[in-house]
């Protein structure tokens, strides 16, 4: 399990990042953080992922507290960040050293095939399309069977279309390890398509304004009545969280006949 | 010295993404191109002065004593190069070039990775160095002379100088420059430093790395005309002075295109040889 007991960063400019954070995700959940720039989203995965150092608080993955990089968490950043003089296939087999040739070329080639680029694996980063290279990525963090996967907007600059193929490949992925992801989105309908659970968060200072259950039958239909009526709660909340001041008792009764709906 | 940044600003000049990609291998590898007529273009204006100069000089409207033509400059080289002198010249100057290249880039790849990675070492090296880079590298001849002596130490510190300026920038301002989101993915995969150093800053780093040799080399070929012109006996520098003392313009022509062809040929092996290297960067390089 993943926990962040009263988490807190403020960079040494002063910007108070984050206040307080508390947030336990249960083995194999998949949490989606929402909210607009500046909400401290993406310091909260470097924290987790040990990049950088907590002001206060702390990180705890099953017990063990996390102040450096983790060999049991991963993650991929809003940039592919491939190694341009390295194959597709040495990428994604570059934290693999610690295992034989061939069980790293096995490894490799199942992941390869898993995003769809099992043809790939000779090409070099710069000849493929930005969803393919993120896809790259991804199958970077998956080789190392983390624990733990961080995705900050891995999504966010790619067109519609290709975006769905990619959560159909992240699942993918996702099923065969299940991994704890926590995936940081601008997108409601992402959240809704991957997550358990959605994390609402407000800026300045960044914290967490409220969550919402996903707990919908996977795989998930984005026409069905259910997949809909979350999409509109996730946004209601949202709305609150950009407008709290506006929050009649209208808008709670919406949101709970929302609720209902589905 | 021609175009180098500080190391302060290493993305100036000819370190720019795309004028690495070009110089760091300028001819496309790999898949070549279809052969293009109008890089005949080209040769239209010295090929047509030269055949010009060549004309007028067989029908003796010019006399060609100063200027020869080119059909002279062709016979001197010839019976330099039929004699065996032109290979004992082109060799000292060689040898020269080699040592004094090998010892310079040496110095400047050391001073350069060390300058380049630690933040307190840059406080400490670079101002001394940014300093003596000031100074005309030749103005150091007589000092050389008094503590090397006239014969090959002295020619060859002189050619190692000039290298290392290049070499020293090129290496510092390509390890400053590296993308620290690469290195990121580094600490994420808990490399160590050394690991780090292999498998991230080495990579970024060759592109540039093969401009600053490359740039290095070509001051070599500079300074060793410097240096053989203090005084030797042998070298196409050498060649060149006698070719001044003893009236003879064909032969000083004669070593100017000795020296056009190696330093060519320099550059060309250079290039070649880290090609294997840099190979990730033609993809790019195609695309430009
Ligand atoms: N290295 C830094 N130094 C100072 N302030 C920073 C730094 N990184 C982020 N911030 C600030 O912290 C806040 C949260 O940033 P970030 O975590 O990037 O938010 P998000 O990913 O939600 O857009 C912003 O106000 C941002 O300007
Ligand atoms: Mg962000």
């Amino acid at each position: 399990m993943l926990n962040l007991s009263h988490l807190s960063k403020t960079y040494a400019d002063g910007t108070r990042a984050l206040t307080d954070i508390n947030l336990s995700v249960r083995e194999s959940e998949i949490v989606a953080l929402i909210g607009g720039s500046g909400c401290g989203k993406t310091t909260l995965l470097r924290l987790i992922a040990g990049l950088d150092r907590a002001s206060a608080g702390a990180i705890r993955l099953d017990g063990e507290t996390i102040h450096e990089p983790h060999p049991a968490v991963g993650i991929v950043f809003q940039e592919p960040r491939l190694l341009p003089w390295l194959t597709v296939a040495d990428n994604v087999a570059f934290g693999l050293d610690h295992l034989d040739r061939n069980e790293r070329k096995a490894r490799v080639a199942h992941a390869l095939e898993k995003i769809g680029l099992a043809e790939h694996g000779t090409r070099w980063p710069r000849d493929l399309s930005g969803g393919q290279q993120q896809r790259v990525a991804i199958a970077r963090a998956f080789v190392m069977h983390p624990k733990v996967l961080l995705l900050d907007e891995p999504f966010s600059a790619l067109d519609a279309f290709t975006r769905a193929s990619l959560h159909e490949h992240l699942l993918g992925l996702w099923e065969e390890t299940r991994p704890t992801v926590v995936l940081v989105t601008h997108d409601v309908q992402e959240a809704v398509t991957l997550a358990d659970r959605a994390i609402i968060m407000q800026p300045k200072p960044g914290r967490i304004f409220d969550e919402l259950p996903l707990a919908l039958a996977r795989p998930r239909d984005r026409a069905a009545l259910p997949f809909e009526s979350a999409v509109r709660r996730v946004l209601a909340a949202l709305d609150q969280s950009l407008n709290p001041v506006q929050a009649s008792p209208q808008r709670e009764r919406d949101r709970e006949a929302a609720a209902l709906w589905w | 010295m021609t175009g180098q940044g500080t190391i302060q600003s290493p993305r100036q000049g000819w370190s720019s993404p795309q004028g690495a990609a070009a110089l760091a291998a300028p001819s496309p590898a790999g898949k070549r191109r279809a052969f293009d007529g109008r890089a005949l273009l080209g040769f239209f204006l010295p090929v047509g002065i030269a055949l010009l100069w060549e004309a007028a000089v067989h029908f003796g409207l010019a006399q060609g004593r100063l200027v020869p033509p080119p059909s002279r400059i062709a016979a001197t080289l010839w019976a330099l190069a039929r004699t065996g002198e032109l290979w004992t010249h082109a060799s000292a100057t060689l040898w020269r070039i080699l040592a004094g290249f090998v010892i310079g880039a040496g110095a400047g790849i050391a001073v350069g990775a060390l300058s380049g990675s630690s933040e307190t070492l840059r406080r400490v090296l670079d101002p001394t160095l940014q300093a003596l880079r000031a100074i005309p590298s030749i103005a150091w001849v007589p000092l050389f002379i008094l503590w090397l002596g006239i014969f090959e130490a002295s020619k060859v510190a002189l050619i190692a100088v000039g290298v290392f300026f290049p070499v020293y920038l090129g290496i510092a301002g390509a390890i400053l420059s590296v993308d620290r989101k690469l290195v990121e993915v580094g600490r994420v995969f808990r490399l160590s430093r050394a690991k780090l150093a292999r498998r991230i800053l080495l990579p970024a780093v060759l592109p540039e790395a093969v401009i600053a040799l490359r740039s290095g080399l070509g001051l070599g070929f500079m300074f060793v005309v410097a240096a053989e012109f203090m005084g030797a006996s042998e070298g196409l520098g050498y060649l060149l002075v006698d070719g001044q003392q003893m009236g003879k313009p064909d032969q000083i022509l004669a070593a100017i295109i000795a020296f056009a062809l190696l330093g060519k040929a320099a550059d060309s092996l250079l290039v070649f040889g880290t090609r294997p290297l840099v190979r990730w960067q033609d993809v790019a390089r195609e695309r430009l």
